[in-house]
């Protein structure tokens, strides 16, 4: 897939709460095909501290008004400078990177479930569109520490069922996304997860014992997100493999992860 | 439009504007953002006498503005270079050299003298300096005595440009560059990464895998321009300047230090076209300052 590097306008820039914005961009021309999965690197400019792109999913892309979503979660010098980006300036990100997530090969394994975690629900919104336009029926099963960290439901909604955990119980199943009793009571043919690594690894380690083919999503450390500097490597079973080419969605065979 | 060729030994360069070894892969990665024949040169990735699987995870740490990093050489060998990627990347329209590292003398060769049968690679750079590899690179490009050896006994297999990478890691960088002259380099490029280290104070533990690694980027530009200024005053061939170049002025400071030839690292991954920029901007400068040619300003700082 041919890659970009162009400035992109922001649309809208809206604080979810404390520690999320989703952010609106767009730009002139028809944005390219990106796809479930992939990610863009995004210059930070004014930032003393932040001299790296950072690496960001796409977390949808809507074809109506040609614009892309971000969001992110605020963790230090770089995303809190992203979130201060104003309506009508601009961003230069480099796109699309990566592969993707896999789509099930026959139609008949259409019950997939989508499995994220904190900031990690952000490239199951655009998957879970992906899916539901091409005939699949994606479940969303979301996990977060509270409530007010549940990102974006009304959005997940819209592409099939949402199930979700929180740690205190006020929303949802109390607990961890892998405690959840929807788990036990349906199969489902693949598995799809992004979020944070224990959570990650407990998923994994259930589509394992179940049997079920899983993809994760990695978020390494990354310098160029071109495959060009080697620093995000992925110990597998294939040797040390780039997360930004060969990733960031890995399958779970794949993997040395102990589980 | 002033004259951007200069030359570096046998080899003739269209700008002086190259791209640095482990920074710009096999230059493939680039193809979408940039025009490769706009650029004097690319040095790939460091390329060992057989496969290497590096150094684990976490490899690198943010720094401020700049980096570390603790590749370790991973690279899948010479033999899978000459079969798998030299067929590509020969096709490119600018000079493709081969970044030539290894853990003895006798790597060295073997690797060297498989890229000199290369019609395409018209130069290989000798990485002496790299910090990563436990029992390698370091202690080739840090003492005299071993930098003379490994030289040696490469000019005795490799029959082409021979550019010698020097390590900053050490007292005085122009007695290495004087090493390495006498035996038979056509240049010298500097500098490599400066050893470094990082510390996550929250987990108490060091950043990177191999707890030290080597640092780029615009921190380490006034270091780099001081040794290139030094050894450009202390060699007769070409010194190939790099560290920390972010921008043309940066360029143009080196190339006034006396860099013959510059390379452009990490900032290829803020910018990934930025040295072609780098390019129209040595133009605009030379033809603003009324410069015939980018020879007449090497080394040229003001008495
Ligand atoms: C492929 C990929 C996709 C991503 N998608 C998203 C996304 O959609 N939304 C989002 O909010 N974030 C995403 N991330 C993570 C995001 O890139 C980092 O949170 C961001 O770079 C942090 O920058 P900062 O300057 O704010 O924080 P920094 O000051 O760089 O870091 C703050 C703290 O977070 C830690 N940290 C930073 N990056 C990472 C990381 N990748 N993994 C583990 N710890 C880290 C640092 O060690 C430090 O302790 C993604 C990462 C990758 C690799
Ligand atoms: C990720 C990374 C990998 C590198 N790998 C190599 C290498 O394989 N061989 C080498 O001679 N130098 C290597 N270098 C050093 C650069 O070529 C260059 O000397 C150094 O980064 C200084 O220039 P800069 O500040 O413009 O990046 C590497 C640098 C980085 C950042
Ligand atoms: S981040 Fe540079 S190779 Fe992946």
């Amino acid at each position: 897939m041919k890659k970009y590097a162009s400035d992109w306008k922001v649309v809208e820039n809206i604080r979810l709460h404390s520690n999320y914005c989703l952010l609106k961009l767009s730009m002139d021309a028809v944005i390219p095909e990106m796809l479930p999965g992939q990610f863009v690197q995004v210059r930070v400019d004014g930032s003393q501290t932040t001299f790296l792109r950072r690496p960001i999913s796409v977390n949808y892309i809507d074809r109506n008004k040609n614009e892309l979503w971000l969001l992110i979660q605020l963790v230090g010098d770089g995303t809190r400078n992203l979130a201060k980006l104003q309506i009508g300036e601009t961003v230069n990100l480099l796109y699309p990177l990566g592969n993707s997530f896999s789509i099930p090969k026959t139609i008949n394994d259409d019950n997939v479930l989508l499995i994220g975690g904190g900031v990690g629900v952000a490239p199951l919104l655009y998957l879970g569109s992906q899916l539901t336009s091409q005939g699949y029926n994606p479940t969303f099963l979301l996990g977060a520490r509270s409530r007010k960290d549940l990102l974006l439901l009304e959005e997940f909604q819209k592409y099939g069922e949402v199930f979700v955990t929180t740690e205190d119980g006020k929303s949802g199943e109390k607990g961890y996304v892998t405690n959840h009793s929807i788990l036990k009571k349906k199969h489902y043919d693949f598995i799809y997860t992004c979020g944070p690594s224990p959570m990650m690894h407990a998923v994994a380690a259930y589509a394992k014992q179940s049997g079920i083919p899983c993809e994760v999503s990695l978020e390494n450390l990354m310098a160029c997100g071109i495959g060009a500097c080697l620093c995000c490597v992925e110990n597998t079973t294939e040797g040390h493999i780039c997360v930004c080419t060969e990733g960031p969605v890995i399958n779970i065979e794949k993997l040395k992860w102990q589980i | 439009m002033a004259n951007l060729k200069v030359s570096i030994g046998n080899l003739s360069l269209k700008n002086p504007v190259m791209t640095a070894s482990g920074t710009f892969g096999y230059g493939t990665e680039f193809l979408d953002f940039m025009d490769l024949s706009c650029i004097g040169g690319v040095f790939m990735k460091g390329t060992t006498a057989t496969h290497r699987e590096g150094n684990f995870y976490p490899r690198m740490a943010e720094t401020p503005s700049g980096m570390l990093n603790a590749v370790g050489l991973q690279n899948k060998g010479v033999d899978y270079f000459i079969s798998h990627i030299y067929p590509e990347v020969r096709k490119y329209d600018t000079n493709m050299i081969v970044n030539v590292s290894g853990s003895t003398i006798e790597e060295y060769i073997n690797c060297s003298e498989k890229i000199n049968e290369l019609e395409d690679i018209p130069a290989i750079e000798l990485n002496i300096s790299c910090p990563n590899v436990k029992q390698g690179g370091m202690a080739f490009g840090t003492n005299c005595q071993s930098a003379s050896q490994v030289v040696k006994a490469v000019r005795n297999v490799y029959r082409k440009t021979l550019i010698v990478k020097l390590s900053p890691n050490v007292t005085d960088i122009t007695e290495i560059a004087r090493t390495v002259e006498a035996e038979g380099a056509d240049a010298v490029s500097l500098i490599n990464t400066l050893v470094g280290m990082a510390i996550d104070a929250e987990k108490r533990r060091p950043v990177l895998s191999t707890v030290t690694g080597g640092l780029s980027g615009p921190c380490v530009k006034p270091i780099a321009l001081r040794m290139v200024y030094q050894t450009h005053k202390s060699v007769r061939i070409p010194v190939i300047g790099m560290g920390g170049i972010s921008n043309v002025t940066d360029a143009i400071e080196f190339i006034l230090a006396g860099s013959t030839a510059i390379q452009i690292g990490t900032y290829n991954f803020i910018d990934p076209a930025i040295s072609v920029k780098v390019v129209d901007g040595i133009n605009e400068y030379l033809d603003r300052h009324g410069f015939n040619s980018v020879e007449e300003i090497i080394g040229g700082l003001e008495k």
